[in-house]
């Protein structure tokens, strides 16, 4: 029998998390999804899953905290807003150095400093591009309601073990907050012991070395610049193999469509409703609507630029998102890209997208 | 075979056999040696071997895994306990501790080892308290003492521009959720046998997950202090140990 609620998605993140059969939830409050936490904390999972939720003294030591249990092979996940992530980044990368899968959301809100608390899209650079140090790439999944909010979680830590790669859940304070109605996940129990040493045997740091015959190690260090060099190729053969297989992106109108938006998120949300006016009116337009942020749908907006006279990014950011349909478009293709967007928390409404695009027909 | 049977029938001291065979990094005469001795020891002795994750820090013990032949979690500077909260909570039943350094335990990873001790983490947290920062060169740690030449102290540690030495073991001892808090040294054969049994103690704990156990080791960094392995020792009995002094500061288990 399908379980249908009426959820807050920050709600709907904690009650996936339960039933997809998350080992742990560690986290530092910040609005706008203090919720995540307090609704964990208000389920108390450890009595029914045994899953682990706690409240941590900072975001670093919330993201530390998901190394070890990561580390440890255990389906860990954290949520925070946009300047906790900023704190986190340090551990990204080290989770992206060592390979440990894990499930990172963030709710963002306008920036930069302390900023708003209302929702915003400027963290794209942050955690599509990097944000911490070196050279790596964090699954980016971007759901526009409170059904992908559920269906991402599981997706999230899917993808997170597949690949051994951090995972991320990219959303803003208006998913967080809104209620929609959801179909939540069937359950799934946690995995037990046997089943976590068959699956991440060869390398969780589950204590059992004898058992094993061999210890397991979760590092990033290469002290010889040609085993790191190695070790950095290993990690793009992967990031390649993740643009290949698991790029997801829904397309709207796009076949004959002359003008098209790209938009994730709520964005996305505003821009369907844009595209309905415009048909109305007889204008062929169409959105392209990026569910994976990396990996980003690059051959899909070469490809419709083929046929399109302009792509409008529209952005609850200055500007960031555009740069990858730039050079999904590339300088040789005749068609126009450009950047509209609200942001420091403002948004967009369907009414301000529509004149944008007009404005370039 | 007959040859291997005859040496460890004469043997009267062998490397512990969790230590590997890796070539050590440390310094002649540098306490970490010791210390990592002594916990292989134990891990064997106490049969841990297939129940122990162990978190090494950023310092000169950050090939610590490379040593001791268990699972390891390699840590970014300062935040082990925030990494051994975890593994503790999500494993309850294995031995989980930290080996830190002063910089990184007692400066960048204030918090993460403050917080870890107001929780009461079923953890061990080993501290290698010798006031300085030997892997990036000698630099002052938090600890380093008052008059003390490092390299960012040129002409001693002063403390109107770099403050007071603090001890965090006495601060450790303040925490409720805290049970077991020691400060030993391995200058010594007598000091490395006391040293021992407050590390197997402090394993004890975490097994039968009684609350944080800390336990300082006041260490030398012979390279970092510009002295001989000898001279270190005397100058750490000399001057270390009135500021940071031996024994048990609690003791609740
Ligand atoms: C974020 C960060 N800052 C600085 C460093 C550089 N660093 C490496 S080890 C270290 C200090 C280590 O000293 P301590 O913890 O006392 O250990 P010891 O080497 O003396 O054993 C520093 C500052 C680093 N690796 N990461
Ligand atoms: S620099 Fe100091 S702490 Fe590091 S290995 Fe040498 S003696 Fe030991």
């Amino acid at each position: 029998m399908e379980d249908i609620k009426l959820l807050k998605g920050n709600e709907v993140l904690a009650i996936a998390a339960i039933r997809c059969g998350a080992d742990g939830y560690f986290g530092y409050p910040i609005t706008p999804q203090s919720e995540v936490m307090e609704t964990l904390m208000d389920e108390r999972p450890w009595l029914t899953t045994g899953m682990v939720v706690l409240q941590a003294e900072s975001e670093t030591s919330s993201i530390n905290m998901i190394y070890g249990g990561a580390a440890a092979g255990k389906r860990v996940m954290t949520s925070s807003s946009s300047p906790g992530l900023s704190l986190m980044c340090e551990g990204l990368s080290y989770l992206a150095g060592a390979e440990l899968p894990c499930l990172v959301v963030n709710v963002a809100r306008g920036g930069p400093g302390l900023g708003s608390i209302q929702a915003s899209q400027a963290d794209y650079f942050q955690l599509v591009k990097g944000g911490g140090h070196g050279d790596y790439k964090l699954i980016v999944l971007a759901p526009n309601s409170v059904q992908e909010m559920n269906d991402f979680v599981g997706l999230g830590f899917d993808l997170a073990f597949k690949y051994r790669i951090p995972a991320v859940i990219l959303t803003d304070g208006i998913i967080g907050q809104m209620m929609e109605k959801v179909t939540l996940s069937p359950e799934r129990p946690r995995r037990t012991e046997e089943e976590l040493a068959k699956e991440c045997g060869d390398w969780a740091t589950t204590g059992r070395k004898a058992s094993r015959g061999k210890a397991n190690l979760a590092n990033s260090l290469f002290l010889d610049s040609v085993d790191l060099e190695q070790h950095n190729l290993h990690l793009q053969k992967k990031y390649r193999e993740i643009e290949k297989n698991e790029v997801l992106c829904e397309q709207i109108q796009v076949e004959d469509a002359e003008y098209i938006m790209v938009a994730y998120g709520t964005s996305s949300r505003i821009c369907m409703k844009v595209v309905e006016d415009m048909r109305k009116e007889g204008h062929k337009v169409g959105l392209i609507r990026p569910i994976t942020l990396f990996p980003f749908p690059t051959e899909i907006i070469a490809k419709a630029a083929e046929h399109s006279k302009v792509i409008l990014s529209v952005e609850m950011s200055a500007g960031q998102m555009v740069e990858d349909v730039r050079l999904a478009v590339g300088c040789a293709c005749k068609c126009r890209v450009e950047h509209f967007g609200r942001f420091g928390g403002v948004v967009h409404s369907p009414a301000e997208v529509y004149e944008a695009l007009k404005a370039l027909m | 075979m007959m040859k291997v049977e005859k040496i460890s029938e004469n043997m009267v001291y062998q490397k512990p056999r969790l230590i590997t065979n890796n070539t050590m990094h440390y310094c002649p005469g540098c306490s970490h040696g010791t210390v990592h001795k002594i916990v292989a020891e134990l891990i064997d002795e106490m049969g841990l071997e297939d129940n122990a994750v162990a978190v090494s820090p950023v310092g000169c013990s950050v090939l610590a895994y490379n040593y001791i032949d268990i699972d390891w979690v390699q840590a970014a500077h300062g935040r082990a306990p925030a990494i051994a909260t975890a593994l503790k909570r999500l494993m309850p039943d294995r031995l989980v501790f930290t080996y830190q350094g002063d910089g990184d335990l007692a400066a960048i990873g204030t918090a993460e080892t403050i917080h870890s001790l107001v929780r009461g983490e079923n953890i061990v947290i080993i501290f290698i308290n010798n006031a300085i920062y030997g892997m990036t060169g000698g630099q002052m740690a938090p600890t380093t003492l008052i008059g003390q030449k490092t390299a960012t102290t040129p002409y001693g540690r002063d403390t109107a521009l770099n403050g007071f030495p603090y001890k965090m073991g006495e601060i450790a001892a303040m925490m409720p959720g805290v049970t077991y808090v020691t400060r030993q040294s391995v200058d010594k054969p007598a000091a490395v046998r006391a040293a021992k049994k407050a590390i197997k103690k402090a394993f004890e704990n975490s097994i039968g997950c009684k609350g944080t156990s800390f336990v300082e080791i006041v260490a030398t960094c012979n390279s970092g202090w510009k002295l001989s392995p000898v001279a270190s020792n005397d100058w750490m009995r000399e001057n270390m140990f009135p500021e940071y002094p031996l024994g048990d500061l609690k003791n609740n288990g």
